[in-house]
């Protein structure tokens, strides 16, 4: 199952976002980050990510700064500011609404609808 | 830009290094950059990222026993579309599409294609490049330098003001305050040889002693900066302004004065300098006349100030400043003369035709009066600009269109009026006798009609594909010399032939 653009697009901010909340981090580790936790699912091309970093950065929601990685290879690093965490918190109260509303509208046993639809009435 | 990978610049044998081997990674990832720095919103910060990311990612696939040039296409490929990533880039940072003039020159786009540098300030450039680390006269193209000398360039005119020079001293002398500073910029800037950086002193010398020295005649009909001057001293101090830009010139091509292109360059700073330089006196003027506006309504009169302190420190400074910006934006910004050459040769070329028609049908430019040779000499500078400076941006290889005929027309245009002119003028002189300015205009206009009637014939052998650009563009470059002789001879020949009168 791949999960379609629009949706992907939703969700990368609060996703980025909230890994940024566990600790400052760069662009490949997030990529890394986001393909472990959603077992590969929710995936974009590489690149991507990056225009997506710098619109958080010029929003305030983020910081950036240049390091040397453990080889000398130089990696931009991004950093949660307190912006960031307030829009963050914003994001996830709007998120845990359209949860809860899925969730009702989808109960776990289908709901009536959908037994109708799938014939078990 | 269609393709989504870069093209690796050659399928190379990469069995024959085996994996692993640097360099093959290396020349694969500088092909990759390259290809993605044709975009402007993409700049070399984003692609260090980027390229981390890229070897990061590289690393990881050589880990799962990948060879290099196949973990990096995987690579590449994953990191998606090359128009769709430049797209998002230009979605976020739109500003970059309009080139921006950075004045720190860290972040400037394209600044670390070698290609796209003068050679001649590739050390300064690259110490501006390097940003902090440079010292601060070396940082913003020299900012500090400039700013030094137009500062200088104004003291230097403010204390002429302030002794008491009368107006003649100043029709003398203005260029020969102010352009020694532009010529020591561009010695600063771009390094000319020794044996350059003595012609163009010796120029000034020479020009200096000559104009101060000549015994010009105190009573006179002209007048020029609110004072009596002899014909022969305007004509000098004009000569003398030709003549002595001309030997910045020298300091400008860095030694190279002979190389074609190098006369075309400072033909191109030339231009940019005065698009520049106009504009700057505009808005100093909107801003001075706004200032003493405001100041007026509180009843605080600051003219006087304008007039004795400002006005002298400013002029000659953005000459200065006009300078370094013109070298600052070279690679930033479009240049401003050949659009406007765009813009207004059609224009022009229908005015020229309407006058070749006005003139046959009225048949009285016989008749006209003296002023109109100097109009003509002005006719003919105007074309000869239009034609220059659409030259100096053409693309030498770009097959002859509309624009190059529309060029030959309005040439041929010009010398026709230029001939009748010249008929009636030469037909009278025998009535008035030579004075020293209808014979200077008659010089002129003898040297631009000779460099114009070669000039269209040129530009129609162009036109049948029988001369290749550069001729052109050589023809006039080559011409050079001749404005400069024609200007040395109005500064050291003419004022003793005339009397000094």
């Amino acid at each position: 199952m791949r999960i379609g653009k629009d949706l992907v697009a939703a969700a990368a901010t609060p996703v980025v976002l909230g890994i940024l909340a566990e600790g400052e981090s760069y662009g490949y580790a997030i990529l890394q980050r986001i393909t472990a936790l959603s077992g590969g699912e929710l995936e974009w091309s590489d690149g991507m990510l990056y225009p997506l970093l710098h619109r958080l950065e010029r929003l305030g929601h983020v910081r950036a700064e240049w390091r040397h990685s453990d080889t000398g290879r130089p990696r931009k690093h991004y950093r949660l500011t307190e912006q960031g965490a307030g829009v963050l918190t914003e994001q996830r109260r709007q998120w845990s609404v359209v949860g809860e509303v899925l969730s009702k509208v989808w109960p776990d046993d289908g709901g009536p609808r959908m037994r109708l639809a799938f014939g078990e009435v | 830009m269609a393709p989504e990978t870069p093209r690796p610049a050659a399928p190379t044998p990469a069995d024959a290094h085996g994996p692993g081997a640097p360099d093959e990674l290396g020349a694969l990832v500088a092909s990759w950059r390259a290809w993605m720095q044709r975009d402007d919103a993409v700049n070399r910060a984003d692609l260090d990222e980027l390229e981390s990311h890229l070897l990061d990612r590289v690393d990881a696939l050589r880990e799962v026993g990948l060879h290099d040039d196949e973990a990096f296409l995987v690579a590449v490929k994953r990191l998606g579309a090359v128009d769709e990533l430049s797209h998002e880039y230009a979605r976020v940072h739109s500003e970059r599409l309009w080139k921006q003039l950075v004045l720190d020159g860290e972040a400037e786009p394209g600044a670390a294609d070698p290609g796209a540098r003068a050679g001649t300030s590739d050390a300064l450039d690259r110490a501006d490049a390097a940003g902090g680390r440079a010292p601060f006269w070396k940082r913003a193209n020299g900012l500090a330098v400039a700013l030094a000398l137009g500062v200088g360039a104004g003291l230097v005119v403010t204390a002429a003001t302030l002794v008491g020079a009368d107006p003649a001293f100043f029709l003398r002398n203005a260029t020969l305050l102010v352009l020694p500073f532009l010529a020591a910029w561009f010695v600063w800037r771009h390094r000319p040889p020794m044996a350059a950086v003595l012609a163009v002193a010796g120029a000034f010398v020479l020009v200096g002693v000559v104009l101060n020295v000549f015994p010009w005649a105190s009573l006179s009909a002209a007048q020029a900066f609110g004072g009596a001057v002899a014909d022969t001293e305007l004509l000098a101090s004009l000569g003398a302004a030709v003549a002595l830009w001309l030997m910045t010139g020298v300091a400008y091509s860095a030694g190279r004065w002979r190389s074609s292109d190098a006369r075309m360059d400072f033909v191109r700073f030339s231009g940019e300098w005065l698009v520049y330089y106009v504009l700057i006196a505009l808005v100093g003027g909107a801003l001075s006349a706004l200032t003493i506006g405001v100041f007026s309504t509180i009843d605080v009169d600051v003219a006087w100030f304008f007039g004795r302190w400002v006005l002298p420190c400013a002029i000659p400074g953005a000459v200065l400043v006009a300078a370094w910006l013109v070298d600052a934006k070279q690679r930033v910004i479009e240049n401003i003369a050949p659009v406007l050459t765009k813009v207004f040769t059609p224009l022009f070329t229908i005015m020229l035709i309407a006058l070749v028609v006005a003139a046959v049908l009225q048949w009285n430019i016989v008749d006209a009066d003296r002023e109109l040779l100097i109009a003509f000499d002005l006719v003919l500078v105007v074309v000869l600009g239009l034609l220059v400076y659409s030259y100096s941006s053409r693309d030498p290889l770009q097959r002859p269109g509309w624009f190059d005929r529309i060029q030959l027309v309005m040439l041929v245009a010009a010398l026709v009026v230029d001939v009748f002119v010249l008929v009636a003028m030469v037909g009278r002189t025998g009535e008035f006798g030579f004075s020293p300015n209808k014979t200077a205009s008659l010089g002129l206009n003898l040297i631009l009609l000779v460099n114009l009637a070669w000039a269209a014939w040129l530009q129609l052998g162009f036109l049948r594909g029988r001369e290749p650009f550069d001729r052109l563009e050589r023809w006039q470059t080559g011409y050079l010399p001749v404005y400069l002789a024609w200007a040395a001879v109005l500064v050291l020949v003419f004022p003793p032939v005339f009397d000094f009168a």
